[in-house]
């Protein structure tokens, strides 16, 4: 039997964004065996919620993670909403959906971005990271901040865009679908790139399905699961397809991700052409009594949020499950069996954000 | 599968100008939503207290005794919380981010608002 050794991979490594530590087994060059820990930079956001009042606790929510912000700020509210039973008004509806698409299109070109590093092709990277630019300077010109938008609230939304802001929005979505295209055509049939992706890191449907992945490493497997269909916001009222690809790798993450760029300007366009004049708010009285679930749709999958409330305006618990969490059992499954040089780019396949994570 | 799929981007990258400006030379990009820093009109502060309960980072200080407003810009996350909630409107979000400094500590700000005297009723009376 060969004999076996156990390498260290990060919290510090070049390729991690963020710190997770994996043992890995290996035999010769071949993992067979990997043994995760978490827990470095936990921030007891879920205490926090005891000490500062719900309305105010949206901003901290929000900052569970730097990238889907918005969509953590927004679940959080949709759970207080729920358990008080506030009809947020429709225009704030598709407001929220439009942010979210965006905070997509961000997530997802700043993966491809961190996947192209991790491959070694650095100049890929920065085309992708420039292009995400652009949806950046979306949200500082509708939301007054590039990553945190601070722009949801309980009952709705801060602030409104103007229906000639939205104009001017769905002409940005055509340069933004051109240089995507270019982008994406690099990743899904550049032969190089092709050679590095395909047949890496294979979780078949039955290990992701029972290994509990979620968003695009479960679709990227043919699990066809998203949150976005439950109709929250106003994606029940807009059309999309989900995409789903079978294969399992790399490739397949990274092909359900390069497609869903487009289904999320899609489906901006249609929620820009169908949304309602309106008030964007409803003045919130009292405080949540009772205790609720809500599900959304991360960019990376799919995000719990529990909050359960007394009657007063200190919450007396919350509890955020993360996409990423759920996503690390996969993320051992198609890590055993691989070779040590295909580590980084299959830990990157998952999109790991483990800040989230830890909250 | 295709080959030099990145041609026509290298071309136009090699023939464009930089993505990129030359800050602090070049001003960075603003707009007139940017949260930046938030700042105070003292001359209206009615020391009510409102930002100080509703900063979710506990970054704003009050004492109604020494008549001072202060906050710590490490500790402030610039969420507009205060700007909103304030009841006079003399709170404002400044689109330049803060200052970086070379020590941590808080901005004290003197609050110069004086209450208006009513004037007294009967002397109205008299002038009218």
């Amino acid at each position: 039997m060969t004999k076996q050794i156990v390498v260290p991979f990060g919290p510090q490594h070049p390729v991690l964004p963020e710190p997770i530590h994996l043992d890995l087994v290996l035999e010769d060059e071949r993992v067979v065996d990997v043994i995760p820990s978490i827990g470095y930079i936990h921030r007891g956001f879920e205490k926090l919620v005891e000490k500062r009042e719900f309305t105010e606790y949206t901003y901290v929510a929000e900052r569970t993670c730097g990238i889907c912000s918005f969509i953590h700020g927004m679940t959080y509210c949709v759970g207080i909403e729920q358990i008080m039973k506030i009809d947020v008004p429709e225009r704030a509806q598709y407001l929220r959906t439009i942010w979210s698409e965006y905070s997509r299109l961000h997530s997802h070109l700043l993966w491809l971005g961190l996947f192209a590093d991790s491959f070694g092709f650095e100049n890929l990277f920065m085309n992708a990271w420039r292009i995400r630019e652009r949806v950046l300077d979306v949200f500082e010109q509708t939301t007054g901040g590039r990553v945190i938008q601070g722009s949801c609230k309980i009952g709705g939304v801060r602030r409104d865009i103007t229906n000639e802001k939205l104009d001017e929005m769905a002409k940005g979505l055509d340069v933004l679908d051109r240089e995507m295209q270019e982008l994406t055509n690099v990743f899904l049939h550049d032969a190089t790139v092709k050679h590095r992706l395909r047949n890496v890191g294979i979780i078949s449907r039955n290990d992701a399905y029972m290994t509990g992945a979620v968003g695009p490493t479960a679709r990227g497997s043919g699990v066809a699961i998203d949150m976005r269909k439950l109709g929250y916001g106003a994606y029940g009222k807009l059309n999309f397809q989900m995409v789903t690809d079978s294969c399992g790798d790399c490739y397949s993450r990274c092909l359900v991700r390069s497609k869903e760029l487009f289904a999320s300007t899609d489906l901006i366009r249609q929620a820009i052409k169908k949304i309602p004049d309106g008030p964007v708010d409803v003045k919130v009285t009292g405080a949540p009594d009772g205790e609720y679930f809500t599900r959304a749709e991360q960019p990376r999958g799919e995000l719990v949020h529990y909050i359960k409330g007394n009657g007063t305006k200190f919450l007396v618990r919350s509890r955020i499950r993360t996409p990423t969490l759920t996503n690390i059992p996969p993320l051992i499954k198609m890590l055993q069996g691989c070779e040590l040089a295909d580590v980084p780019v299959i830990v990157l396949s998952i999109d790991p954000c483990i800040s989230c994570t830890e909250r | 599968m295709t080959f030099f799929e990145m041609t026509k981007t290298a071309l136009r990258t090699i023939l464009s100008r930089p993505a990129t400006i030359l800050y602090p030379a070049q001003a960075a990009k603003k707009t007139g939503l940017s949260r930046g820093h938030v700042t105070i009109d003292p001359a209206r502060c009615i020391s009510c207290g409102t930002c100080q309960r509703k900063c979710p980072a506990q970054a704003i200080l009050i004492s109604k005794e020494a008549k001072t407003w202060q906050i710590d810009r490490f500790r402030c996350v610039v969420c507009n919380s205060c700007v909103d909630t304030c009841p006079v409107k003399c709170l404002f979000m400044d689109t330049q981010y803060s200052a970086p400094a070379t020590a941590k500590g808080v901005e004290v700000v003197a609050i110069t608002y004086v209450k208006p005297v009513k004037p007294p009723a009967g002397k109205t009376e008299s002038t009218g």
